[in-house]
């Protein structure tokens, strides 16, 4: 989503519009109050009464078994994918083309940290510690966002990640500002807010890389070349083979099919890349009259199926390097422990 | 010890001055002084607050939902703390 310093945006309101209507709608269905359930009552209906008036569930109040184990699979594999996600961008920190780029880089990598962390906190809101769900991630038993085992081989893939890769993550998360799990919801709203400078941030990398010399140009398109189908990727298995979806939409977690947003995300870029001067690859894109969107190629889901399982381009390095970093860490971990415990004795000492 | 439980701290931001502290969201830290710094990473990074507190989630104690009722009802029944119970007199100004 771009201001209006920008051709091709979204009509003022756009996606940030939207994150503010979900945030005003947060506001209002919390002022629509009710009563507690009854004591001794159903609570699985009181359960869908709150879900169905759009209200929110707090972490105390009753809930299904398999909601709270949906919730926790899902926000805390967002959690892994927002960390892993800072490895492709750090990796052009050092060599960012201007002291402005790398300030700005690492201000948003240092984003991704933080919205990891905003998203563990939520996860941590079900009943789950956050020791846990790192370990689940380390040990391969939870994932992250396959988008992130593709590798960043120029610095124009910082310009595409920001304005495709976050593009979609935006798409995909503005509707869950309106989830019916309220810590989730809250924290979505935070970080639908700050990632609309991510992706200005790219989308003015790529403006500036494609209105330069022929070589900036031709590595501008080379990116999107690249990043184009698995951004669409990012979206999901198209409806029909999705697992979680149906539920997950019963239950407002979930408020449009992966095929909807994938649309969404489709008609958002064409005019985006026709303002950049540069092309999406895609012979089939074409505008389709009769369904008022665009026909476009489908990414190759069998790729996809191939990097969930672990055998994309970079899935070994990532995970590599996050149980590195961890590993690495545990010294800062400790010594923080070691300092607070005895600071926690002397203060024992003196009172 | 390299599986020390590492406390969860709850943030409160006050956003300009005049405002109360907000609840934000919480942390993981090993004492108070680093869930400060913490939070001042985490949750205002955009010049969000002028002021931070933070506190340890296990020191709050937390009504349940369940009670919320029975637990606020005994303001349900008592209109007359509300000005609006008492009717002033037609022509009665600045009352």
């Amino acid at each position: 989503m771009y201001g209006n310093d920008f051709p091709g945006e979204d009509p003022p309101g756009g996606l940030l519009g939207e994150v503010e209507a979900a945030e005003v709608a947060l506001r209002a269905a919390a002022a629509r109050d009710r009563g507690a359930a009854e004591p001794g009552g159903d609570l699985a209906a009181y359960f869908a009464e709150v879900v169905d008036a759009d209200q929110k569930i707090e972490p105390r109040d009753w809930m299904p078994e398999a909601y709270r184990r949906t919730l926790i699979r899902q926000i805390a594999q967002h959690a892994h994918s927002e960390i892993i996600g800072m490895q492709p961008e750090g990796n052009w920190i050092s060599r960012a083309p201007s002291l402005k780029r790398k300030a700005i880089l690492l201000a948003k990598v240092q984003d991704e940290a933080g919205h990891g962390l905003y998203l563990y906190a939520a996860a941590e809101t079900l009943g789950v510690s956050r020791d846990e769900l790192v370990d689940l991630l380390l040990s391969g038993r939870q994932k992250y966002s396959s988008i992130f085992n593709y590798p960043t081989l120029s610095w124009a893939d910082v310009g595409a990640i920001g304005w495709l890769v976050d593009g979609a993550a935006i798409v995909n998360q503005v509707p869950l500002c309106r989830c019916s799990y309220g810590p989730y919801a809250r924290a979505m709203i935070r970080v639908c807010k700050e990632e609309s400078f991510h992706q200005r941030q790219g989308y003015e990398i790529l403006h500036t890389l494609a209105h330069g010399t022929p070589a900036q140009k031709a590595m501008a398109q080379d990116s999107v070349d690249r990043w184009w189908y698995p951004s669409l990727a990012m979206f999901g298995p198209p409806d029909g083979d999705s697992t979680h979806s149906a539920q997950s939409m019963a239950w407002k977690i979930k408020r449009f099919s992966n095929d909807e947003l994938r649309q969404r995300f489709v008609d958002m870029c064409v005019g985006q890349a026709e303002a950049l001067g540069l092309r999406i690859p895609d012979p089939e894109l074409r505008w389709n009259d009769d369904r008022q969107a665009y026909d476009f190629t489908q990414p190759d889901y069998d790729e996809l199926m191939q990097v969930i399982n672990g055998n994309g381009p970079c899935n070994r390095q990532r995970m590599e390097h996050r149980r590195r970093a961890h590993r690495e860490g545990a010294w800062v971990r400790e010594a923080a422990t070691a300092y607070a415990a005895k600071r926690a004795e002397k203060e024992k000492v003196a009172a | 010890m390299s599986r020390q439980h590492t406390p969860l701290w709850e943030v409160f931001v006050r956003a300009r001055r005049g405002l109360a502290h907000t609840h934000v969201g919480s942390l993981h830290a090993p004492d108070a002084e680093l869930a400060l710094h913490n939070a001042r990473d985490l949750y205002t990074r955009r010049q969000e607050g002028v002021s931070i507190w933070v506190v340890p989630a296990s020191a709050i104690t937390a009504s349940s939902p369940d009670e919320k009722d029975a637990f606020f009802d005994p303001a349900a029944d008592k209109v007359y703390r509300h000005p609006t119970f008492y009717e002033v007199p037609d022509g009665v100004a600045h009352l």
